[in-house]
């Protein structure tokens, strides 16, 4: 069956040089680099990029990152934690908008 | 999530407990050889550096089945070291200068000779470990008083727990294993195991429950130490992180989880020839419950006996030993992924 994502696809990552080795190369040095040890841990980055994966909704990012994780040693607690973290900056941002319905409510309102 | 039975493979006459079939599947992968790997790393053929250590593996029998053991090692496997073969290492050992004899299993506290093999073993005066699984000392009352009788004889003690969690540790060790190695940690640090100052030495071993590798050592045992002394007030002084081998019940697991050719890729991908040049089979010895020798345990289970002359204790030549080269086969590339993997942690 075909389908829009193919699970294969993400070892294939690497081959988007192909079409541009130049940037391809300088995107790929940059991703290592972000994720190496520094002033946060390379554990810390990857809950972050877990939580990011979900709030972009990228299946790729979300089979590397949970793999990633478990080999970073976080537990599902903690991996289900950092998913949370993502869906509240998510659910956060649309209700931080309510203010701007109900100050526009009110602009209009009696 | 893995389905724990309570029967070994051979106890359910499961084709991967099938020495062929599991060399088969292995070179089935279609992967590169892992002797070409090694070649491109200069290692190839694989030679030995001093033998140091003897890992005797003095029977399958266990009162666990865990889903990832190598060895197929359950209450049903009646292979057990008998003492003649017993004397036999002890004869070997004394024509090698090795520094250390590494006890595995099984449970080889359940060898009914196991306690007279650690008291010869302890009057050579070399160093002595027991790769112990924790519920055997709470399993029965007659082995309630080992931790007393490893600390009389100096044993180091090795463990396995693979997750500061109920959930983690029983989804590979078995229902209530957690609760069970919690109550033998704290019986081994009540007589002074893993306690600062006390020259009783309890290391830890994680293997991860599942298909994947395991994290950084180093901070694994940070939070190992934090969380252990946190919620259950147990000590323990080394942790050790070991990959799972593509070898019997995880093999098995790997197949009937479809993550077979996945963690195989994973292994080929991650190969680091820093943690080839530093294998453990190259300082070690592996002796079978029947006395044959192998260049590790993982060979050992997969009937790989060492390329030289004497096979069999009872034809123990050091000579050859130290000469021969080293046997090496697919299941290989897990000691060499990443950080790599040993009986003692990380090698690279």
């Amino acid at each position: 069956m075909k389908t829009y994502y193919d699970p294969d696809d993400l070892k294939k990552f690497g081959k988007i040089s192909e079409f541009q080795p130049e940037l391809g190369k300088k995107f790929f040095d940059y991703y290592g680099e972000v994720f190496a040890e520094g002033a946060l841990t390379a554990r810390e980055k990857s809950l972050i990029a877990l939580a990011v994966a979900h709030a972009v909704q990228c299946p790729y990012c979300i089979d590397a990152y949970t793999e990633d994780t478990m080999e970073k040693g976080c537990d599902e607690e903690q991996m289900m934690e950092a998913v949370h973290v993502a869906a509240a900056i998510r659910g956060g941002a649309s209700l931080v908008h309510g203010v701007q319905m109900m100050n526009k409510y009110k602009d209009l309102s009696m | 999530m893995a389905v724990l039975t309570h029967k070994s493979l051979a106890g359910q006459s499961h084709e991967l407990s099938e020495v062929d079939r599991q060399l088969e599947l292995l070179k089935k992968a279609n992967l590169t050889p892992f002797q070409d790997k090694l070649a491109e790393s200069d290692l190839f053929p694989l030679t030995t550096t001093k033998l140091d250590i003897f890992q005797i593996n003095v029977g399958k029998m266990c009162n666990q089945v865990c889903k990832h053991c190598h060895v197929d090692a359950g209450p049903d496997r009646k292979e057990i070291m008998t003492r003649e073969t017993m004397q036999l290492c002890l004869d070997a050992i004394d024509k090698t200068e090795c520094s250390t004899v590494d006890l595995t299993g099984g449970a080889p506290e359940m060898n009914p000779d196991f306690r007279w093999f650690v008291e010869q073993l302890s009057e050579k005066g070399v160093k002595v470990l027991v790769r112990c699984n924790l519920t055997i000392i709470v399993a029965n009352k007659k082995y309630n008083d080992l931790p007393e009788f490893f600390k009389k004889h100096n044993v180091e003690v090795v463990s396995s727990l693979p997750y500061f969690t109920s959930t983690k540790t029983d989804a590979q060790r078995g229902d209530g294993v957690f609760d069970k190695s919690i109550e033998a940690l704290k019986m081994l640090n009540a007589v002074g195991y893993g306690v600062e100052g006390s020259g009783l030495t309890l290391n830890l071993v994680y293997n991860p429950s599942g298909a994947f590798l395991p994290p950084a050592q180093e901070s694994l045992q940070a939070d190992f130490k934090k969380k252990l002394k946190d919620r259950f007030d147990i000590v323990f002084n080394e942790l050790f992180a070991i990959t799972n081998l593509p070898i019997s019940r995880y093999l098995e697991y790997l197949v009937a989880s479809e993550n077979y050719e996945g963690y195989m890729n994973k292994l080929v991908d991650t190969y680091n020839p820093g943690a080839a040049a530093n294998v453990m089979c190259r300082n070690t010895i592996s002796i079978g419950w029947d006395g044959f020798i192998f260049d590790c345990d993982f060979n050992q289970m997969l009937d790989l006996k060492v390329a030289a002359k004497g096979q069999h204790l009872k034809d123990f030549d050091i000579e050859g030993l130290n000469n021969r080269e080293i046997i090496v086969n697919q299941h290989c590339y897990g000691c060499t992924a990443g950080a790599g993997s040993s009986c003692g942690g990380t090698t690279a």
